[in-house]
């Protein structure tokens, strides 16, 4: 493994902490066995349950079931890239990865931006009551997707609704608006998460930086615009990574919000074809879903980062 | 200058102090006017509506009985059968929803304890040693915290099933202790908070590395460690997709993963909505707690990771 250290190092003069790595000559590690110490308990952890199951998902995902006969035993052979090909031709999950872009394009600027909105105006000096909003905000977070859904699905549905007045106008469980309903939900929890790290971020800006555009005459929501977002962009850019990921896992939301609308199908999500995969089963295939999201994840989250990076070089 | 910059870095809360309160102090500029307060004030005011309606209504909801529930006005009381709803709840199928409680309380508290530690020795390593494969294991670890948590479930399911492990306590527990993202939070914090002078006096006063970080570094990490536990208890404790794959046996599910199997039956056991809304109710109540008792701490560490 890659994080073992040497034990015994190269004899010589120990290297200061920031002196150029020398070439030739490796410095000597300090203290190895704290190192060893530190490091060896998560680096196990992380082997047994992250390293090691993404690998045997790759293994699993090239495998084919074959049966000697209609009736015979079934095994497992190696197949090649197989199941990838039925995961190209499966129409239900490349709509369920479609619906989820779509509904990620649209949650996400639209929670992101709220979330912008409240920070600046819970950081700018024409607030009060500054620490009642950021709690009420915040609470939501507190609440597990499943319980949310929960809640909001009594709260759309037709005969239960306290909103009785719009419900029976609006079907918000309709296969054209359960999409956004579930959007609201997800909206709903994380729009306080979201602002607490930026406006986190912008309380760590010190305040002798407004001062020149102060003297200048610019107002608050110039001094938002010019200074504080450009000095915030990376914890934009962290909960866009953040959102992102959590877009193509949705999962919870929408499979709760099955006991409350039909629209919402079995494969209504990537996750959730996954999960309807591996229960028929069919596990193979359920790996090279697994794969398939995983490595879109990691593409559109380095996608994301290299795009927003670009912008940012400069600073 | 110079100075103030540095001891504002180190604590926001003190710039925010003077700036919050001492506009005047910090410039001649214009004063905000009326129009755009009012304006900031509404905005804040009707979201507040939208973020704790629903809450609200949850609340009101549990301390109804099943007749006032759709007669009644949904948004204030009406008879208050709060006690008696809990009481049901709780005797229904002797107790299983307190066993899902104390479940998601084991499953969450000593899940994110021990995440806790372990990122933290991790990333207190990476930040203060030096070593060959440093930065070639913060990365893979990096990598880590873009895997999606569902895409590990599948894979899990059937290493776990080979040996044995699902359906048991340990099938949710043991992947909850890996927190990439606390080792990352970790390592940015530790950077920022513990001066290496500091353990250099320490090892001159004889002291070993191990236990130097178990009764200096930890301190000075605090902050971050509030954060790596309350962000690994969340998603812990919001993890569905490991339960719902894992767990078989009713009285081995978290209290989020009963409510939902719950609610997925209620139009077979329409009985069942009262306990599944005051459920509900009750299951938020620890996580809203351990925030409010927390957040002095994490919100220092919260914007570590957005900073770097």
């Amino acid at each position: 493994m890659t994080t073992s250290p040497p034990i015994a190092g190269v004899a010589g003069a120990a290297a200061a902490p920031d002196a150029p790595v020398q070439k030739r000559k490796r410095p000597r590690v300090q203290n190895p066995w704290a190192i060893v110490a530190f490091v060896s308990p998560f680096a196990l952890v992380f082997t047994l349950f992250y390293v090691i199951p993404i690998g045997y998902a790759v293994w699993q995902s090239l495998l084919v079931v074959e049966r000697e006969g209609t009736f015979g035993e079934a095994r497992e052979v190696f197949g090649g890239f197989a199941q990838y090909a039925l995961v190209f031709q499966n129409a239900e999950f490349w709509s369920s990865v479609g619906r989820v872009f779509l509904f990620g394009i649209v949650q996400v600027p639209v929670m992101l931006g709220l979330a912008l909105l409240f920070a600046l105006l819970l950081d700018s000096p024409l607030l009060r009551g500054k620490k009642f909003f950021r709690l009420a905000f915040f609470v939501p977070y507190a609440v597990p997707g499943v319980i949310a859904a929960i809640m909001w699905g009594f709260l759309y549905s037709p005969n239960l609704s306290p909103f009785e007045a719009v419900t029976s106008q609006v079907d918000f469980l309709s296969s054209d608006l359960v999409l956004w309903s579930i959007a609201n939900v997800v909206t709903w929890v994380f729009v306080g998460y979201n602002m607490l790290i930026i406006y986190s971020t912008l309380l760590a800006i010190p305040g002798d930086i407004y001062e020149a555009a102060r003297l200048d005459g610019a107002g608050q929501a110039r001094i938002a615009w010019s200074i504080k977002i450009p000095l915030i962009r990376p914890a934009l850019v962290l909960t866009g990574v953040l959102s992102i990921i959590g877009t193509l896992q949705l999962l919870a939301e929408p499979q709760t919000f099955r006991s409350f609308s039909s629209a919402v199908t079995s494969t209504y999500t990537p996750n959730m074809t996954i999960y309807a995969t591996s229960s028929i089963p069919n596990v193979s295939l359920a790996a090279a879903f697994s794969v398939v999201l995983a490595l879109a994840t990691f593409v559109l989250s380095f996608t994301f980062l290299r795009i927003t990076r670009r912008k940012a070089a400069t600073s | 200058m110079t100075t103030t910059t540095t001891m504002t870095a180190v604590n926001p809360t003190a710039s925010r102090r003077r700036r919050g309160g001492g506009q005047d102090a910090v410039g001649r500029g214009p004063r905000e006017g009326v129009i755009p307060r009012t304006a900031a004030f509404i905005v804040m005011g009707v979201f507040t509506l939208y973020f704790l309606t629903p809450i609200w209504w949850l609340l009101i909801a549990s301390t109804k009985d099943r007749g006032d529930l759709f007669s009644t006005n949904p948004l204030w009381f009406a008879d208050f059968r709060f006690f008696e709803n809990v009481g049901a709840l709780v005797a229904y199928r002797d107790g299983v929803y307190l066993r899902w409680l104390l479940n998601s309380l084991l499953y969450a508290g000593v899940g994110a304890v021990v995440a806790t530690l372990l990122a933290s020795m991790c990333g207190y390593a990476l930040a203060k040693y030096r070593f060959p494969g440093r930065e070639t294991l913060f990365n893979v670890v990096l990598g880590g915290v873009l895997v999606p948590a569902t895409a590990l479930a599948l894979p899990l399911f059937l290493l776990f099933s080979q040996v044995q492990l699902t359906n048991t306590f340990w099938a949710v527990f043991l992947p909850s202790i890996v927190s990439p993202f606390g080792v990352y939070l970790s390592r940015v914090f530790a950077e920022a908070s513990v001066p290496d002078e500091l353990l250099e006096a320490s090892r001159l006063d004889g002291a070993g590395e191990v236990r130097t970080f178990f009764t200096v570094s930890i301190r000075l990490m605090f902050p971050a460690l509030v954060t790596v536990f309350l962000f690994q208890f969340v998603s812990i404790w919001n993890n569905f997709f490991l339960p719902l794959i894992m767990l078989r046996s009713e009285e081995l599910f978290p209290v989020t993963y009963g409510l939902y199997a719950w609610n997925s039956t209620i139009n077979q056991f329409p009985e069942l909505r009262t306990f599944v809304l005051v459920g509900s109710l009750l299951s938020i109540v620890p996580l809203i707690i351990t925030f409010l008792l927390l957040q002095r701490y994490w919100r220092t560490g919260l914007g570590t990771g957005a900073l770097k």
